[in-house]
């Protein structure tokens, strides 16, 4: 259920943690494009909003990059679709891309007070 | 993993392709599912997927380089262009690849004779040791590098301190012949050392050591070359040991040099080299060994590690005073003497090594190069005038281009393309050209007498000229029009489409120039080519004094065996007897130098002059009786030499007319006398006992000097070459085997080297009539380019002032009105261009001003026959478009949009 509350974010701007959401959504299993979207979204309770036209140039260049790796397969309704899987050294990375983000939100948190706990 | 996704990009596009496809699919299924209609859920899934071509646009130019993927397509739109208009293309490959082929013919000769250093060990270490000019040096002079004596070797080999080693050479040839007719070998006498200093190893066997070159030596072996080896022994491997004829004189080949080395001598190649000794066997007269006035060496040394050639220099110029005194001959003269010792040696570098085909025809071959690159600037110019009318054909199209955003660098970058197109096609075609181009000049050049070998491999350096070439014409002739099409705003572009009816004055002005640089250019290269083929008739027809037709050269020599030196004399006489006596045979003479082919002897004497006693030099000419009638040359008055002129009378000579005049200043010298020092302080007199007419002495090139003949019987030196010249009006294969055979029946012994003396003027004018040949082929060439241009310019000015032309005829001009103006247009292009080509005809003539032979740079009718021909060009190129400008139809005209 969507939640109105907040304005969704775009996915756009967060261009660089799109490979971090991605190779964590697919550390959960291989996935196609698709599903990879629909996963971040609801995942995020519909906050983040997955444009689709930066969606697969990132796949690409996570390709392109070893993190990932593609094959054909058919989907759950019997389509044919490209699936895509994380590889070791996308795991690696997505590891320390991950500790990376730990590091940053915490040294925002530090300077932005929480208004909440 | 980039060139992999660059290089299969398309075929990945198709897989995103798919894949989006797919992704909308599921979508569509999944709205599909919560209820939506089928063309809602397709529109709802499109919405949100966004535009699919964007995102394959994307993925695509991630998976592309950049400026190679623009490359490769400005290159396929290039083609596509260039093959929609093949003529074009034809005509402007065709003058690119002439133009490149011939400038890169010209550089690869200019490179191999003059820039290539030796195949070598470390050819930069290389120097020539010489004698400082200016120097008067007597004496007897052999080969065409007779810079030393064998004493002067000796001294320097002796007590050399600045080289790591030195070597000493000369050039000559062998017959390999046991008798009868001479068959050459270039061959080359070497020291010791010569090998080992180059560094050129021995390929089989071995080559010569020091040991090998000892005074006096026996004959000893003969190193061959790789060449020579497969040509005579068929590449025997079991060559070493076999022996070689050189001169009558058997030699053991000892080894063979490897396939890249051709000797020191650029432009020659050598087939066998014995050591300097042998010299003094094979040629005992000569007295080239121990000789002090015999000069026939040349000294290459090798500088020690760190010593430069100033170096060098300073230590030799040290050593010279006590080199010279210690080498000075007892033949010198006190003043000939006193020049000797006053002689400096020193060294300077020489890592191309030798080369009197540079000297000789290094202004020749940078004329050719200068000529060359004139009649490549004129192609650009023509093709930059041809591409400027392209580029303003396409107006509206980038016109079009611009107002979607093109940049300005973008468009000029594919109008570039095109030209780099042109020019790479021109000059692949050019390189083949130029191969064939120079391998054809390196024949031409080669006379039977003179055999010219040059290397001329396909080398980086011919593929790197063409390259630069290629891409310096592309920027010469595709630049301007590029920039130029690209420079108006787009609005006018747009507006005019191309067709304007008012002429602007500016971007016809730049064409117009174009075509009167061009002009100016080929008149300079026909008027040019003009002067060298009057250089070459001149010296052609120039009158040589006596016969050239059915005279016969027979170059005798005759072996050691069974004649020993006291019976040549005998020998010669019966000689000449019988080849009188031979059928077909009119005449026959003695004579010691063959005119015109280069050799001379030259000496002091002393006149008495109206009671004085003058000192003069003159030129001499040992002839037997009978020559003046076998050269056709005129007795004009007193007798020729005849029976009564033997070694124990008189001493008589014959004098020409420049001899009389300059050194006696008379006409009738009969009686008179004069001396030849023939030991010092020895003065013979010989009387006058006629005068012949002037004839050319050494070569057709120079002034006859003052010549005193001298009857052959009264010299006192047994010949053992005797040349003789034979008349004949029978055709020479047929005169030539009887004389053989009459020699034949003499001796064995005796070998004969025959050839004509319409030959040995022919090689003498060799270089004027190649470059007469190859100048009018670049006139031609020239000529063409310009009916091109001009044709070009003036079709393309006639199509775009339709317009223009349709408002005159509508409003009452008449057709011969219009022919006027167009023909009046080329005139003035033709006009301009010819005056500035004149200036620069006489300027370039000027500079070539030693390869004219009896012509001024200036000659009026080199001008004006390259004037007529370039305007009947030029007018022949005019007509078609004039007459197609008179037949337009006004309305057609204005109508046509």
């Amino acid at each position: 259920m969507p939640k109105r509350g907040s304005a969704p974010l775009d996915g756009d701007v967060l261009q660089g943690t799109l490979d971090l959401l991605v190779l964590k959504t697919l550390a959960l299993g291989p996935a196609h494009g698709h599903t990879i979207a629909h996963t971040i979204e609801r995942q995020s309770d519909e906050i983040l909003q997955v444009e689709y036209g930066s969606l697969y140039p990132a796949l690409h260049r996570l390709e392109d990059r070893g993190w990932i790796a593609s094959f054909w397969g058919t989907s759950e309704n019997n389509r044919r679709a490209r699936y895509y899987r994380l590889t070791p050294a996308g795991r690696r990375q997505m590891i320390q891309q991950a500790g990376r983000w730990e590091l940053l939100v915490r040294a925002i948190n530090h300077i932005v007070r929480p208004a909440t706990e | 993993m980039r060139w992999t996704r660059y290089v299969r990009r398309s075929w990945w596009d198709a897989e995103r392709a798919r894949e989006l496809q797919a992704h909308l699919d599921i979508e569509i299924d999944e709205h599909i599912a919560r209820g939506m209609s089928p063309d809602e859920a397709r529109c709802a899934a499109q919405r949100k997927l966004g535009s699919v071509l964007r995102i394959r646009e994307d993925i695509y130019a991630m998976n592309t380089i950049g400026c190679l993927d623009t490359l490769w397509r400005d290159a396929r739109f290039g083609l596509r262009l260039l093959r929609r208009t093949p003529g074009f293309t034809a005509i402007a490959v065709l003058s690119l690849a002439l133009g490149i082929g011939a400038n890169a013919a010209m550089f690869q000769i200019i490179d191999a004779v003059r820039l290539r250093v030796l195949p070598v060990r470390h050819a930069e270490e290389l120097v020539e040791v010489r004698i400082t000019k200016p120097r008067r040096r007597a004496g007897n002079f052999f080969s065409r590098y007779a810079e030393l004596t064998n004493l002067q070797w000796e001294q320097i080999r002796a007590s050399q301190a600045a080289f790591a080693g030195v070597l000493a050479w000369s050039p000559t040839r062998f017959d390999l012949a046991g008798g009868g007719e001479v068959r050459r070998a270039q061959g080359i006498y070497v020291s010791g050392s010569f090998f080992e200093v180059l560094g050129v190893p021995a390929a089989r066997g071995r080559v010569f050591t020091a040991a090998d070159d000892r005074p006096g030596c026996a004959t000893t072996g003969a190193v061959v070359s790789h060449a020579f080896w497969q040509r005579e022994f068929g590449g025997d491997p079991g060559v070493v040991g076999r022996s070689v004829r050189l001169d009558g004189r058997a030699f053991d080949i000892i080894g063979v040099t490897p396939p890249t080395f051709h000797g020191v001598e650029v432009g020659r190649s050598y087939d066998v080299a014995v050591p300097i000794c042998a010299a003094g066997v094979l040629h005992p007269e000569a007295e080239l060994i121990e000789g002090g006035h015999v000069w026939w060496l040349s000294v290459m040394g090798r500088l020690r590690p760190g010593w430069t050639a100033e170096r060098a220099t300073a230590q030799l110029r040290a050593v010279s005073p006590g080199l010279f005194e210690r080498t000075l001959s007892a033949w010198f003269d006190p003043d000939q003497a006193k020049d000797y010792l006053a002689f400096k040696l020193e060294a300077a570098p020489c890592a191309a090594g030798a080369s009197s085909l540079r000297e000789e025809y290094s202004t020749s071959l940078w004329l050719l190069f200068g000529l060359s690159g004139v009649v490549l600037l004129a192609s650009c110019v023509n093709l930059a005038n041809l591409m400027l009318a392209r580029a303003s054909a396409r107006e509206r199209e980038i016109g079009v281009r611009l107002a979607t955003g093109a940049s300005r660098s973008r468009i000029v970058r594919q109008l570039l393309t095109e030209s780099v197109l042109l020019s790479a096609m021109g000059a692949a075609a050019g390189v083949i050209l130029a191969r064939a181009l120079s391998r054809l000049l390196v024949t031409s050049l080669s006379t039977g007498q003179a055999p010219l070998f040059v290397d001329l491999p396909l080398d980086w350096r011919l593929l790197g000229f063409a390259v630069v070439m290629a891409a310096a014409t592309a920027l010469a002739f595709g630049l301007t029009p590029a920039l130029r099409a690209t420079s108006t705003s787009v609005q006018r572009m747009m507006k005019t489409g191309g067709r304007d009816v008012s002429v602007g004055r500016g971007r016809h002005g730049l064409q117009g120039a174009l075509v009167v640089v061009q002009v100016a250019l080929s008149m300079a290269i026909v008027a040019s080519a003009v002067l060298l083929a009057l250089s070459f008739r001149n010296l052609v027809t120039v009158d040589t004094g006596h016969r050239v037709d059915g005279v016969l050269v027979a170059e005798l020599s005759i072996g050691r065996q069974g004649v020993p030196d006291s019976r040549l004399p005998a020998l010669n006489r019966t000689l000449v007897d019988r080849l009188r006596a031979t059928p077909g045979v009119d005449a026959a003479a003695r004579t010691a130098i063959v005119p015109m082919s280069g050799m001379a002897m030259e000496d002091t004497i002393r006149v008495d002059r109206g009671g004085a006693i003058a000192e003069g030099e003159t030129s001499f000419h040992h002839v037997g009786g009978g020559y003046f009638r076998t050269a056709g040359l005129p007795l004009v008055s007193g007798r020729d030499f005849d029976d009564r002129d033997r070694v124990d009378s008189k001493r008589v000579a014959i004098v020409n007319r420049t001899f009389a005049s300059r050194l006696l200043a008379t006409t009738a010298p009969a009686g008179r006398f004069f001396h030849i020092q023939t030991a010092p302080g020895n003065w013979v007199q010989y009387e006058i006992v006629g005068m012949a007419e002037d004839a050319a002495y050494r070569s057709v090139r120079e002034s006859v000097p003052p010549v005193a003949y001298l009857a052959i019987e009264q010299v006192a030196d047994p010949d053992r070459e005797p040349n003789v010249l034979i008349h004949s009006r029978l055709p020479p294969s047929v005169v030539r085997s009887s004389v053989a055979r009459t020699i034949g029946d003499l001796g064995p012994g005796i070998s004969i080297e025959f050839s004509t003396l319409s030959e040995v003027v022919r090689e003498a004018t060799h270089r004027e009539r190649l470059l007469a040949v190859l100048s009018a082929g670049f006139g031609v060439l020239a000529l063409a380019l310009s009916a091109i241009g001009i044709y070009g310019v003036l079709s393309y000015l006639v199509v775009r002032r339709r317009k223009e032309i349709g408002v005159r005829l509508a409003l009452g001009a008449t057709r011969s009105g219009i022919v006027r103006m167009v023909a009046g247009q080329s005139l003035a292009w033709l006009g301009s261009g010819l005056v500035a080509g004149g200036v620069l005809a006489v300027l370039t003539a000027m500079a070539a001003r030693s390869m004219l032979f009896g012509l001024t740079p200036a000659n009026p009718l080199s001008l004006v026959t390259a004037g007529v021909a370039l305007a009947a060009t030029g007018l022949a190129a005019t007509i078609i478009p004039a007459l197609r400008a008179a037949r337009l139809h006004p309305t057609t005209a204005l109508r046509d949009e």
